[in-house]
């Protein structure tokens, strides 16, 4: 076990490694500067800002410092946002994102097993369809679309929630919702499929020909082994929902981290790209790790061990 | 089952763990949510009873700012966002007042010298800082030596303070703070040298880079405006409360400020919606008392029926939307092509059809704003006629059959595309040539446009103060903001010849003839002058939008609806 930790968490380092480097020099080749702008410096002014935020050196030394601001998690101060820190930023960015996602994830996950278990329980039948006309509309109308199609309902045409913002909890229900409608559709396309299988499998009939009831069946023995799907795909789901989403945060005007990510890069805040790059990319690889470690938690067939003996 | 134990342990901290870092971040901005219904039931209230105006009780103003300010720090602000702040909370030597005239604010009477160079300024004697202070004219020559001081970075708009003496050797050329041309006569006394007659000094004087700090809180550190808290002290109309990053900003009424008897409101919420839509619905529904500019702006698909229904308020703002013409490049470098260029747009077209602002068309370079000749322009908009001789002139002069394809750059941006287009089509009916449209994302496209790897490119200009020079400067040399690598000894020595004329008329006539020659030469295609658009709500009164695009709250009020 103790190995297999390790094992893993010198992935996570190398991979991390990877990133950082990939992304360093995607940023450099990327055309125009941080002090671009349609009012241009005079150039000795633009030299002493690339002298205060190390621009000037060479391209080996900036990368030396850029790697080890990386693994020490202290980015320094944003180009655009004048002497706020990086750090600062992805903190108090965060919460909102966290909250908006961890509401998002719930709903999603909630809805989107039951709606999936449903279909597959009645299978062919009205429920199945409900069920998977629901999962279709879901997968293929955008997030940004059904944002505002929830704003016009709930906010403009009956009043009921908020247009925009992030102050009650009231705030955070019409993004969450939006937030939530494509992995809910996912999920239970996903957990569907994989009903459908387990409940024909031998162990089921066995136990449904032993006189067990069909709730218990489906429940106790279904549900648990047709989930692995779903939970091999909450974890890059998690990570990529709780790190927030540039166009939700942005029709509603919520302050989270995903429009840090987009704007960074228009603004070439090489200093908040790098932040939040890492900050993703640890959450991501940490988050994998978990979802495999969960995986011997919800299948007992699966041994998590040093020797690779997982399947 | 030891090991499965130890799991749920590991979730179970994981999970609580992210509860807790979710619970910190929902304390931001509870006291928004009571008012929010206030101006809902009868915003369609005409004016009525004129003169019998009454003061609303609750003077809460709510507008959104669209972004995060970049930077709350006088000294290193340099974009609108910032500056609709900073403009409430701090006050300069003069301020622009509702009329657009400097009139004097921290300042309480200034004398020019007669060669125009030295301003002596007398500051108020019941001028303070919100924390008591009394604002002195140490606090002035520390704010801009402080800018000036090569070793602060961020400083993008020190080059605001080079009219100033020696300031410009102070920041580029290692020349000591100690010659730069601020002396502190006494406590209430700043004399302040310029290289030259600056008839737009007064104006400068008003604009953020030339605010005070209260040098006794700020010295030695730097890092005073990063949040509101006791080190963020100010000197003007309103104080910042709170500022809950990328969320809100909220003022509040400074009750010891010297004019505290005209301000009228207390409290202003600055919401920051990056969605214009978004935001005009908050508008809508009455949790927000003004939309659009110059904070934000307006959802393009939106103006048309808002001008229909007469609720959108339009005002000029000083600035330009031009086409540059690389004329270093074939076929550009040739004048008559590019009059052709120029007189084969539809401009008129392009204002009543696509922005729909009323905007007014451009065949000047400075906008009448500042000078009021300039509705007429140099020449004739969308004269087909005209252009087609230009052409023909310009090919014999090439030695050219006909026009090679030409490329039209913009940055990426909806209204810039569909400007560009129509543009694409005028050229190819009246000119018959090839246009190719080349969209690139604003950072590349700067990129591009220094390195002259462009034919013919958008390009807008928005006046820092109220002054021709603005413009004209630009043109002045290659580089910089001149993207069309066109340059004139004549044009630069007019130029220079205004910077030492004392009278107003005579330097007027002198820009003019700049401006003039300009126009002829035409290395840019102007299009239109931008307009400000907005919404506010009828019981919001005094509150207008400068030509400048700034906006003060100084004067506003609320009436009883």
């Amino acid at each position: 076990m103790a190995r297999y930790l390790l094992k893993r968490l010198v992935y996570i380092v190398v991979s991390l490694f990877l990133i950082v480097t990939i992304t360093f020099f995607l940023m450099q080749a990327a055309p125009g500067g941080p002090f671009a702008s349609e009012k241009k410096l005079t150039p000795a002014i633009e030299a002493q800002m690339n002298e205060a935020y190390g621009l000037d050196e060479p391209l080996h030394v900036q990368y030396m410092n850029y790697v080890v601001n990386a693994f020490s998690f202290d980015f320094g101060p944003s180009f655009k946002y004048v002497g706020q820190d990086v750090t600062d930023i992805i903190a108090r960015s965060f919460p909102y994102s966290l909250i908006l996602g961890l509401e998002a994830i719930f709903i999603a996950l909630s809805i989107g097993v039951l709606l999936g278990v449903v279909a597959a329980v009645k299978h062919n039948k009205f429920g199945d369809y409900t069920a998977m006309v629901i999962a279709v509309l879901g997968i293929s109308v955008p997030s940004f679309i059904m944002a505002t199609i929830l704003q016009y309902i709930f906010a403009i045409k009956l009043g009921a929630l908020p247009v925009g913002r992030f102050d009650t909890f009231w705030h955070s229900i019409l993004p969450a919702v939006a937030l939530a409608t494509t992995p809910l559709a996912f999920i239970a396309r996903l957990m569907r499929s994989s009903m459908l299988e387990v409940l024909n499998s031998d162990y089921i009939k066995t136990a449904k020909s032993k006189g067990m009831s069909q709730k218990v069946v489906t429940y106790k023995h279904g549900l648990r082994n047709a989930i692995l799907p779903v939970v091999s795909y909450l974890g890059p789901l998690v990570v990529s929902i709780l790190t927030g989403s540039f166009i939700i945060e942005s029709i509603f005007g919520i302050p989270g981290l995903g429009s840090e990510f987009v704007q960074s890069v228009t603004n070439r805040d090489y200093t908040v790209i790098m932040g939040t790059t890492v900050f993703f990319s640890v959450l991501l690889l940490i988050s994998i790790l978990i979802v495999d470690l969960l995986y011997g938690l919800v299948d007992p067939r699966i041994k998590v061990t040093g020797k690779g003996g997982k399947s | 089952m030891l090991k499965k134990k130890w799991f749920l342990l590991l979730t179970l901290v994981f999970a609580l763990g992210l509860l807790l870092a979710a619970c910190s971040g929902d304390d931001s901005g509870e006291e928004s949510s009571g008012d929010s219904n206030a101006g809902e039931d009868s915003s369609d209230n005409s004016e009525g009873s004129d003169g019998e105006e009454k003061l609303a009780a609750d003077q809460t103003f709510d507008i959104n700012i669209k972004t995060e300010p970049p930077s709350l720090n006088p000294g290193t602000a340099s974009d609108t966002t910032s500056g609709a702040v900073l403009d409430q909370v701090f006050e300069g030597l003069m301020r622009i007042n509702q009329d657009g005239e400097v009139e004097e604010a921290m300042a309480e009477s200034y004398e020019v010298s007669d060669d125009q160079k030295t301003y002596t300024f007398k500051i108020r004697e019941d001028a303070t800082w919100s924390n008591g202070d009394p604002v002195t004219a140490q606090d002035f020559e520390y704010a801009w030596k402080w800018v000036l001081n090569p070793d602060h970075a961020d400083t993008d708009y020190a080059y605001q303070l080079y009219p100033i003496k020696g300031a410009q050797a102070a920041k580029e050329e290692g020349a000591s703070l100690d010659d730069v041309g601020i002396t502190v006569e006494d406590d209430k006394t700043l004399v302040v040298e310029l290289n030259q007659g600056t008839p737009y000094f007064l104006d400068l004087t008003a604009f953020y880079t030339y605010y005070p700090v209260n040098h006794k809180v700020v010295e030695g550190n730097d890092d005073w405006a990063q949040e509101a808290s006791d080190m963020y002290v100010t000197n003007g109309p309103f104080t910042l409360e709170s500022w809950a990053h990328k969320d809100q900003v909220v003022l509040k009424k400074y009750e010891d400020y010297w004019d505290a008897e005209t301000v009228k409101l207390e409290t202003i919420n600055m919401y920051m919606v990056d969605d214009a839509n978004t935001a005009l619905e908050m508008y809508n529904g009455g949790e927000l008392d003004w939309a659009g500019d110059p904070t934000s702006s307006l959802p393009l698909p939106a103006i048309p029926s808002l001008k229909q229904d007469g609720s959108l308020n339009l005002s000029p703002l000083a600035g330009v939307y031009y086409y540059a013409f690389n004329t270093e490049e074939s076929p550009f470098d040739n004048v008559n092509i590019r009059k052709a260029f120029a007189s084969a747009i539809n401009r008129e077209g392009i204002v009543q059809s696509i922005t729909q602002r009323e905007e007014q068309p451009a065949m000047a370079l400075v906008p009448p704003s500042i000078w009021e000749e300039n509705e007429e322009g140099y020449f004739e908009d969308n004269n087909a006629e005209q252009a087609k001789e230009y052409l023909e002139a310009g090919l014999e002069e090439l030695g050219m059959d006909e026009l090679p394809p030409i490329s039209l750059s913009y940055n990426t941006d909806e209204a810039h595309a569909a400007i560009a287009q129509a543009v694409q089509d005028m050229w190819r009916e009246n000119l018959g040539v090839e246009v190719e449209l080349n969209n690139e994302e604003w950072n590349v496209y700067l990129d591009s446009m220094g390195e002259g790897n462009f034919q013919a490119g958008r390009m807008g200009w928005l006046a820092d103060f109220n002054d021709a020079i603005n413009f004209l400067e630009i043109f002045q040399s290659v580089g910089g903001n001149n993207y069309t690598n066109w340059e004139s000894e004549e044009y630069s020595d007019l130029l220079e010849q205004s910077r030492t004329e004392g009278d107003a008329d005579a330097r007027k006539e002198i820009l003019r003839e700049a401006e003039k020659i300009f126009m002829d030469e035409m290395p840019i295609a102007p299009v239109y002058f931008y307009t400000n658009a907005w919404l506010s709500k009828d019981n919001v009164k005094n509150i207008e939008v400068s030509g400048l695009g700034g906006v003060q709250f100084k004067w506003g009020y609320l009436t009883e609806e």
